[in-house]
């Protein structure tokens, strides 16, 4: 095989372009100009220089609504929650936005990096909302939206004022107040190319020395005991046949788990309607067996026995304070979708 | 049956006696009792018992030999099942085990979340594609071929829409190669995080892909290639994933716009219908569900360009766009959370590969790293693929660390972990290709350790 660029860019040649024609005229009836309005549609994309980026404007007042009713369920009121992802907010100060290095990024004591402690560019920010934001519904938010959740999220971290109206006129400006905007660097050797300038030779030189090499073989890390169990049974996830078996590692909790299993298969109850909880991004939310930003479906089981009218009304409806600050939007599901959830809820949420 | 196997170990655990050869005494003299008494059909179900109670292990009695062999089974006796039982078949139901899995506790969603390849139960260098490790930002779709477009525009003589129909008109290719998440090994930065190496290495899969070159995509459509030395892939599906590509190489004829894999089409959770190959480098530039490519003139910095994937240094600065993946090497058999049945002759085998190119040699160490032998290179080596390698080991039961150390052939050395962490800190998470150790305990069980 052919490892060299140009060896291979020579064997492309030959295979791809083999005779003088151009490739647009090398296959005939492939492909169709694609119309203004399908490019409008999809090239959404915006770069560091804010190409791409549309014209608008948005208020931090009005990005704190859009907030609290579209982002705060998974990120927190602040930005700062560790529910559902890792905090967006937070780790950054004035003097960052001065000399636009995070300082808390060189402790290696400070817990966890927050979006806006890495964030260098603020057209990534803008993009990633607008493309994939919110989560289970994404490329649902307007423009007018987009500017405004990027300016409470700037707004939270005091890069702009209470009263600043973000727009694609000053979104420039505002950039060159990122904590982060001088903290990445190109100079590495991971690039496969010359287009970022980058390093010609690896960070780590190692060599292959093979008898009687100066390293000292104590063992400075392996899990503690009582984590044995913490990825399950090791004896079940090896094959069953072959010149090793995977080590027996059951201990209660995974005794326990398997007796609960059990007991849910055995009152006959109603099967876990998957497919709907999939759908309508009940998962997004709730997990059957421990909390994520909702109840567990086994906790709402205990707590509402045999209720499923009132659980199907709820989960249409919404709520909060029930289950705690976060509250449970409305949702666009059909009755009859809410009432087989509801029942399976109701009936225990048998996994 | 597992248990049982379990139970028949010796509390004490120095030596690990495969169950062959054991019946309870018990047993033993209750089966010769009866058969003095000429009770033929109860010593064929005493065995048979047997034979079940050790997990298809072969229960001798003293005199007649293995009444695997001696008592016909069932399948030498009977009439097997028709063809097409099933249209699309699956692995023996002995293969259970066998599964990609997630890590628990690494991610609090699923759809945003990652499942590893179990390479300890692996051959060879393909990796069958209902195994494939698995990363979704925005959750996986079944997308029907016949919707789905794929578009080229940006520094273009004329935006082009594809359909299916048409990229699988083109002439294709179909090429080995591995694809490994940039934050494989990620969690092993610090100290010793998971048991086994599907935790640890199980974010790398191998296939044949079959695809156009994109090269081919771009000419059609008359990119402009001195300008545009940056192409944008993007995703169709929620998360609409971006990464930045750089295009050299694309022209040089490696990077693919794939449909197919392993001889069939790409499965659902690895981008069907249409999903970049970008060889060598980390998996989120391998875009699913791929529905456009943009040429430019300068790097997107998209979110995992600038949020994720950029590796953090102690001074506190993140590297961007790190891309490839650096020459590394695992062991698989014996690995981490596996046990060995007794001592004598062991393959120790695993895998290699390098993000720059074919695999030059792999050494293997049994002493944690003082002693190293080469190890045998097994064909076909083919550039940015998995390599298998092999070596021959007796186990003498005493403990034993086991590493591997693949060099590629750019003559880059894969480095120890302590080489790696004195350039790049404990924090960078990604492109973590240190060799990897694991002690053998005279029990028989394999612990991964990091040794200094």
């Amino acid at each position: 095989m052919c490892t060299s660029p140009r060896a291979l860019a020579v064997a492309a040649l030959l295979l791809f372009a083999g005779f003088a024609a151009p490739a647009q005229e090398r296959f005939p009836g492939i492909g169709r100009a694609a119309t203004p309005a399908e490019v409008k549609a999809w090239d959404i994309d915006v770069r560091p220089d804010f190409q791409g980026l549309p014209a608008g404007s948005g208020s931090v007042a009005r990005g704190q609504d859009v907030w609290e009713a579209k982002c705060a369920s998974c990120h927190g009121v602040f930005g700062e929650s560790n529910e559902v992802f890792n905090p967006l907010v937070g780790g950054t100060t004035d003097e960052d936005i001065r000399s636009g290095r995070v300082a808390n990024l060189r402790r290696s004591d400070f817990p966890g990096r927050t979006t806006l402690m890495k964030l260098s560019t603020l057209s990534t920010l803008w993009d990633y909302i607008n493309r994939a934001m919110p989560w289970n519904q994404p490329k649902s938010l307007s423009v007018e939206e987009v500017y405004a959740v990027t300016a409470y999220m700037l707004n939270l971290a005091r890069i702009v004022p209470d009263d600043f109206v973000l727009s694609e006129r000053n979104i420039a400006q505002v950039q060159q107040r990122l904590p982060n905007r001088n903290g990445v660097t190109t100079a590495h050797a991971l690039w496969p190319g010359q287009e970022l300038g980058g390093k010609a030779r690896p960070d780590v030189a190692a060599t292959a020395c093979m008898a009687n090499c100066p390293v000292e073989t104590k063992v400075t890390s392996m899990l503690p005991d009582f984590a044995r169990n913490a990825h399950g049974n090791l004896a079940e996830q090896n094959r069953l046949v072959g010149p090793q078996r995977g080590a027996n590692t059951a201990g209660t909790g995974a005794k326990l788990a398997a007796q609960s299993v059990q007991g849910a298969a055995a009152t006959g109850a109603v099967t876990m309607p998957a497919d709907l909880l999939q759908k309508n991004s009940c998962t997004a939310c709730h997990a059957a067996d421990r909390k994520l930003v909702g109840p567990s479906w086994t906790d709402v089981a205990k707590k509402h026995p045999g209720r499923g009218d009132y659980l199907a009304g709820k989960i249409r409806a919404g709520g909060s304070g029930a289950w705690g600050d976060v509250p449970m939007p409305p949702q666009a599901i059909s009755a009859e979708e809410a009432v087989r959830i509801a029942e399976w809820l109701a009936s225990g949420a048998a996994p | 049956m597992r248990t049982e196997r379990v139970t028949f170990l010796p509390p004490s655990g120095r030596l690990i006696k495969a169950p062959e050869h054991f019946i309870a005494p018990d047993g033993v003299r209750q089966v010769f009792a009866e058969a003095k008494q000429g009770r033929r059909d109860f010593l064929r179900g005493a065995f048979a018992a047997a034979a079940a109670g050790v997990a298809g292990g072969a229960a001798m009695a003293q005199t007649e030999g293995d009444p695997a062999i001696l008592q016909l089974p069932e399948h030498s006796r009977g009439l097997g099942r028709p063809v097409v039982s099933d249209g699309y078949g699956k692995p023996s139901q002995h293969e259970r085990n066998v599964q990609r899995r997630q890590s628990p506790g690494l991610t609090q969603t699923a759809q945003a979340s990652v499942s590893f390849a179990p390479l300890q139960s692996l051959f060879g260098i393909v990796t069958p594609s209902g195994l494939h490790f698995e990363r979704h930002h925005q959750g996986w779709w079944d997308i029907d071929p016949s919707k789905h477009r794929f578009m080229v525009n940006g520094l273009v003589k004329t935006p082009k829409v594809f359909t299916m129909d048409e990229v699988m008109r083109l002439p294709s290719v179909s090429r080995f190669h591995f694809i490994e998440c940039g934050a494989n090994t990620g969690m092993e930065w610090g100290n010793v995080a998971v048991p086994t190496c599907q935790y640890t290495h199980g974010m790398l899969s191998c296939s044949e892909f079959t695809g156009v070159p994109l090269i081919t995509l771009l000419q059609m459509a008359g990119a402009d290639l001195k300008k545009g030395r940056f192409l944008l892939a993007e995703g169709a599906d929620g998360s609409s994933m971006t990464r930045t590509i750089p295009m050299s190489l694309i022209e040089s004829g490696e990077v693919l716009v794939a449909y197919g894999q392993n001889g069939e089409m790409l499965r659902p959770e690895n981008g069907y219908p249409l999903r970049l190959v970008v060889p060598g480098v980390q998996g989120v530039s391998w875009v699913k569900y791929l529905r456009r490519v943009e040429v430019g003139d300068q790097p997107w910095a998209t979110k995992d360009e600038t949020i994720h994937y950029v590796d953090l240094l102690p001074d506190g600065q993140h590297r961007q766009y790190t891309s490839i993946q650096e020459c590394k090497s695992v062991v698989t058999t014996p690995s981490g959370g596996q046990v060995l049945l007794d001592r004598g002759f062991y393959s120790i085998t695993g895998l290699a590969w390098s993000g720059r190119g074919k695999v030059k040699r792999v050494d293997v160490s049994v002493d944690g790293g003082r002693n190293w032998r080469n190890a045998r290179l097994q064909e076909p080596v083919m550039s940015k693929c998995l390599t298998r390698f092999n070596l021959d080991w007796v186990w003498d039961g005493k403990p034993a660390i086991i590493q591997s150390r693949a060099t590629d052939d750019t003559g880059y050395v894969q480095p120890a972990g302590r080489q790696l962490r004195g350039v790049r800190g404990t924090r960078s998470i990604y492109h973590n290709n240190a060799i990897q150790s694991w002690l053998v305990q005279e029990s028989g069980e394999v612990k991964n350790v990091h040794i200094a």
